[in-house]
């Protein structure tokens, strides 16, 4: 935690089928893969506070399958999975990922390390859909979660007005 | 709140790759078409062409300066597009601050065990 300078996540648009999410940490590569790696510990972040992870399957090599499941804070489940095509320890993996929601909508996504030195490191997922409608789709969920957490928070805030 | 489907939007003109490159320059402040052919290396028709675009949409705005005329960068068209992804944005953001978190204890169990060793 704490010390370097950009600490925000930035997503950006590189072309209308892909998604680029960038963050750097106060970590070497071989922490942060291990914390993206390791069910346990993907479990205490992937879930963002918003609900509980009910599943966390990792087969971490080519061809090997991962499935993650939120129940999320209001009871419903959200899953997603896919399959590692490509795995290169402590730089790379390249996986498929399906929101089981709307299984039709497959992503390809290559999650890179990049040793800042220091004990730093930036990490970049990007997400190639096969189409501009399932990357408008995927970003739109966002927004749903984002108002599901508003929606929490209301729930908080109305429970102590009580 | 759903992206608007039409050609002549600003999502649509920030998909092409030349045009955010186009973008990216004037955020640096305002340029000529010669200077931003030099810039970007592109041809001077290539970039009034897609200056056009980026005029037609609202994000550039162009003025008259003697003998040129100097683009600029209209930056809040650029908004409905940083609303649109900002909650997916948070949500990535939430997420790995709680990575850090989990980084950190790996760190300190790390140094640890450097010391028992």
């Amino acid at each position: 935690m704490g010390t370097t300078t950009e600490h925000s996540a930035k997503v950006t648009l590189p072309a209308d089928d892909q998604i680029l999410i960038s963050r750097e940490f106060d970590a070497p590569p071989h922490l942060v893969w291990r914390a993206m790696t390791e069910p346990e510990l993907v479990s205490r972040w992937w879930t963002a506070k918003r609900g509980e992870m009910a599943v966390c399957e990792i087969d971490l090599r080519v061809g090997g399958r991962w499935r993650y499941v939120m129940t999320a804070t209001g009871g419903v489940e959200v899953g997603f999975h896919g399959e590692y095509r490509e795995i290169v320890p402590h730089e790379r993996i390249v996986s498929t990922e399906v929101f089981e929601g709307f299984p039709d909508a497959e992503s390809v996504n290559t999650v890179t390390l990049t040793d800042l030195g220091d004990g730093r490191t930036r990490v970049e997922t990007l997400v190639q859909h096969q189409s501009s409608e399932h990357r408008d789709g995927h970003i739109n969920s966002g927004m749903e979660a984002g108002m599901q957490d508003a929606f929490d928070l209301l729930d908080e805030v109305a429970q102590s007005l009580k | 709140m759903a992206r608007a489907a039409t050609t002549t939007d600003a999502f649509n003109a920030v998909a092409e790759p030349r045009r955010r490159d186009l973008l990216d320059a004037l955020a640096g402040g305002e340029r000529s078409v010669n200077a931003l052919a030099r810039e970007l290396e592109l041809t001077q028709p290539q970039v009034s062409k897609h200056l056009r675009v980026l005029r037609e949409v609202g994000l550039v705005d162009v003025r008259d300066a003697g003998r040129q005329r100097l683009y600029r960068l209209n930056a809040p068209a650029l908004k409905p597009i940083h609303d649109w992804v900002r909650p997916f944005e948070r949500l990535w953001e939430e997420r790995y601050g709680e990575l850090d978190t989990v980084l950190a204890e790996l760190k300190d169990q790390e140094e640890h065990d450097g010391h028992d060793d």
